[in-house]
């Protein structure tokens, strides 16, 4: 299976296809040729996308079959006044490059119990259900789609959806006139239907609060978690006070793992935030601490008189810790 | 030192019952591989959860450890299951997906780290398993389990050392879906299954007020495949028995009273749980060992001298209600007499054996 030593997959460009005029589908395969590790639908891959000389993480649902891991597909709507990193993908990746990406995770799977799977999406928000989809069908399992996008224009792969799975797809806003009503759809169903909604916020709320309108209960409805930031984010530096080091922190890597690459120690055990070893006193703050773990407490957050390296990081012009 | 000695070979002959009458011991290499569980003086629960990354060259080398003792647990496992059907083995319907991600899992990690007895061959979903250890060269489909003699899970695991137990991610919660438990520590599989990560830890002293259950819950949530977090936990038992579970307790719990201060160095062992938690990648599952080792106070004086010392103080200044849960209190008295005679209370070295300058086993 491909994989680097800091557990980031390196894949190849293998095809590009423009499916809207917004959307562009990659699909990728490992860069050696190897298999590509498995996933389960709903799933995403963080892609590291290089953009005027720096590195955006964006995360992208993988769109192809969880069962055909020799290639992963994910598609990228561009947003031209977003942080820059899908514009790159547009303008800057091409067929043959090699990109970074992290492993498979999954904040969206599907429900083990449901007896029916009814999936509701927008736009783009289509990308994690074609895995989905595709996982379920496989199973024989029972389900059935509503996808609204803005205009024939946007709805190609609604039609290869529905050139896929026949009447159990159903699109709205393909012809210019038809609209996706979330109460009629989510009305009357039988207990043991599950519905997964993927799309825009409003479109999360509105089905969400249709759901709660109609009687539904929160465990048979799923939406997708925001995204899980990791200890990545902006770059800022850290000065340890013992021995007077200025440390710059760069997106890709925590503050432990600056710290430690520039060759001095910290104490740490899991290294995700938990277990409390890293905690570590704040000296001097010139900004705020952007705090990721679960140990602190709310009122030692709010004091900033603690931080915890593993996962967290800064915004400010100066960081002292007591290391 | 290798992961398993030229002399430590693989014993076939041990048991763990009392109609086997107990053949069983450690080698001095097999004592002072172990990933033993007592980094300070004072023991309390932590969130112990660190990453699941080879470490030195004793149980922390693999993914999944196997050690001197491999044949003789798979035979005590096939065993346990002939002789309580329907009690150590369970999973549930929905659970197929995550049997075979963890038979694969499982097969993965023996055929790459011991492939001197283990090997996987894949030709797309056409498998072939070789286990030299006991004789099995198996072909089957992957991911069709008509063409296995059982279930999956039940196939991979009656070939591995220790516990699974399998939990599905539900409603931002851990449930046990599935499990292979013919070791258990004094619970019910049975009892247990369907449980949330709650529930199951309902038994456990002092967790909620720590808020240990809460953070652990978050961090096994954001797990993701390919990164494994591993914990080592322990009890003490009395003989060396592995299956010390809820349903057989009558036959194990009145062993109990027969430990003194002569005695307990031949009669308490120590139970080390090595636990390697993995998300699976296409069921999305969370995967539960337990690597059980069991190793006499007796042993851990004579080829471990300084972790005997280590667990003398662990006993001695153990919090009564720890004592109470994990089962001992009417032998802890005895076997801190017993190691007592075996402590000169010099200074010892703090942190796991296999993190830098943690304590190691001692003498020669």
């Amino acid at each position: 299976m491909s994989e680097s030593q800091h557990g980031a997959l390196r894949l190849r460009v293998k095809r590009i296809e423009a499916v809207t005029p917004e959307i562009n589908r990659y699909t990728f395969g490992a860069a050696d040729g190897s298999w590509l590790p498995p996933f389960s639908g709903g799933s995403h891959i963080t892609v590291l996308i290089p953009a005027d000389g720096d590195t955006r993480r964006n995360a992208y649902s993988l769109m192809s079959s969880p069962y055909d891991t020799s290639e992963y597909q994910i598609a990228v709507r561009r947003v031209d006044d977003g942080k820059r990193g899908s514009l790159a993908m547009h303008t800057n990746v091409r067929e043959g490059d090699i990109l970074l990406a992290g492993i498979p995770a999954n904040l969206f799977p599907v429900s083990k119990h449901a007896r029916h799977h009814l999936f509701i999406a927008g736009g783009v928000g289509i990308t994690p259900v074609f895995a989905q989809l595709e996982e379920l069908s496989l199973k024989g399992s029972s389900f059935e789609l509503h996808l609204a996008v803005r205009g024939p224009e946007h709805a190609a792969l609604g039609h290869e959806l529905k050139e896929r799975y026949g009447e159990r797809v159903t699109l709205y806003g393909h012809d210019g006139e038809s609209r996706l009503n979330t109460m009629d759809v989510l009305a009357g169903r039988p207990l043991g239907t599950h519905a997964y909604v993927c799309g825009p916020t409003r479109m999360i709320d509105d089905v969400v609060n249709s759901a709660h309108a109609l009687g539904w209960s929160d465990s048979n409805i799923h939406f997708e978690r925001f995204e899980d930031l990791g200890s990545t984010g902006d770059p800022f530096s850290v000065t340890l006070a013992r021995s007077g080091a200025v440390i710059e922190v760069s997106p890709e890597q925590s503050l432990l793992e600056a710290v430690e690459e520039a060759g001095h120690k910290l104490p740490y055990l899991c290294r995700g935030g938990a277990c409390g070893e890293c905690e570590t006193e704040v000296l001097e703050l010139d900004g705020t601490i952007d705090h990721r773990d679960d140990w602190l407490s709310e009122s030692d957050r709010a004091t900033c008189k603690l931080i915890m390296p593993c996962v967290s990081r800064a915004t400010c012009t100066k960081l002292v810790i007591n290391a | 030192m290798t992961a398993i000695s030229e002399s430590a070979a693989f014993k076939t002959d041990e048991t763990y019952t009392p109609e086997g009458k107990y053949q069983f011991r450690n080698s001095p290499e097999g004592v002072r591989r172990l990933p033993f569980p007592f980094p300070d003086d004072d023991y309390m629960y932590s969130m112990n959860l660190e990453p699941h990354v080879p470490a030195g060259n004793g149980a922390l080398r693999a993914a999944f450890d196997i050690d001197e003792h491999y044949v003789s647990e798979c035979t005590h496992r096939a065993q346990m299951l002939s002789d309580m059907p329907g009690v150590h083995y369970l999973a549930l319907p929905h659970m197929l997906e995550a049997q075979w991600d963890l038979l694969e899992l499982i097969f993965e990690s023996y055929a790459r780290d011991f492939p001197e007895h283990f090997t996987l061959t894949k030709n797309g979903n056409e498998w072939r398993w070789q286990n030299r250890l006991l004789g099995i060269d198996d072909s089957f489909t992957f991911g069709d389990p008509s063409t296995l003699p059982m279930d999956p899970m039940e196939y991979a695991t009656r070939q591995a050392q220790g516990e699974f137990v399998v939990l599905e991610e539900k409603d931002n919660t851990l449930v046990i879906g599935a499990g292979m438990t013919t070791q258990r520590a004094d619970y019910s599989l049975k009892f247990n299954l369907g449980m949330s990560f709650f529930e199951f830890h309902g038994p456990v002293p002092k967790l909620h007020e720590m808020g240990i259950l809460d953070r652990a819950l978050k961090f096994l949530l954001r797990m993701k495949p390919g990164h494994p977090v591993r914990r080592v936990n322990w009890s003490l038992t009395v003989n060396p028995r592995l299956e010390t579970s809820v349903e057989t307790l009558p036959e194990w719990a009145p062993d109990r009273a027969t430990v003194n201060g002569e005695n307990a160095g031949e009669k308490v062992y120590l139970r080390i749980e090595l636990q390697p938690l993995h998300r699976l990648p296409r069921s999305n599952a969370i995967v539960f060992p337990v690597r059980t080792y069991l190793v006499s106070l007796a042993e851990l004086v004579e080829y471990a001298p300084d972790w005997a010392k280590r667990i003398h103080r662990a006993l001695a200044s153990l919090d009564p209600e720890l004592v109470d849960y994990k089962g001992f209190h009417r032998y802890h008295e005895a076997a801190v007499e017993w190691l007592s005679r075996h402590d000169d209370g010099a200074p010892l070295a703090t942190g796991y054996p296999w993190a830098p300058e943690g304590i190691q086993p001692g003498g020669n």
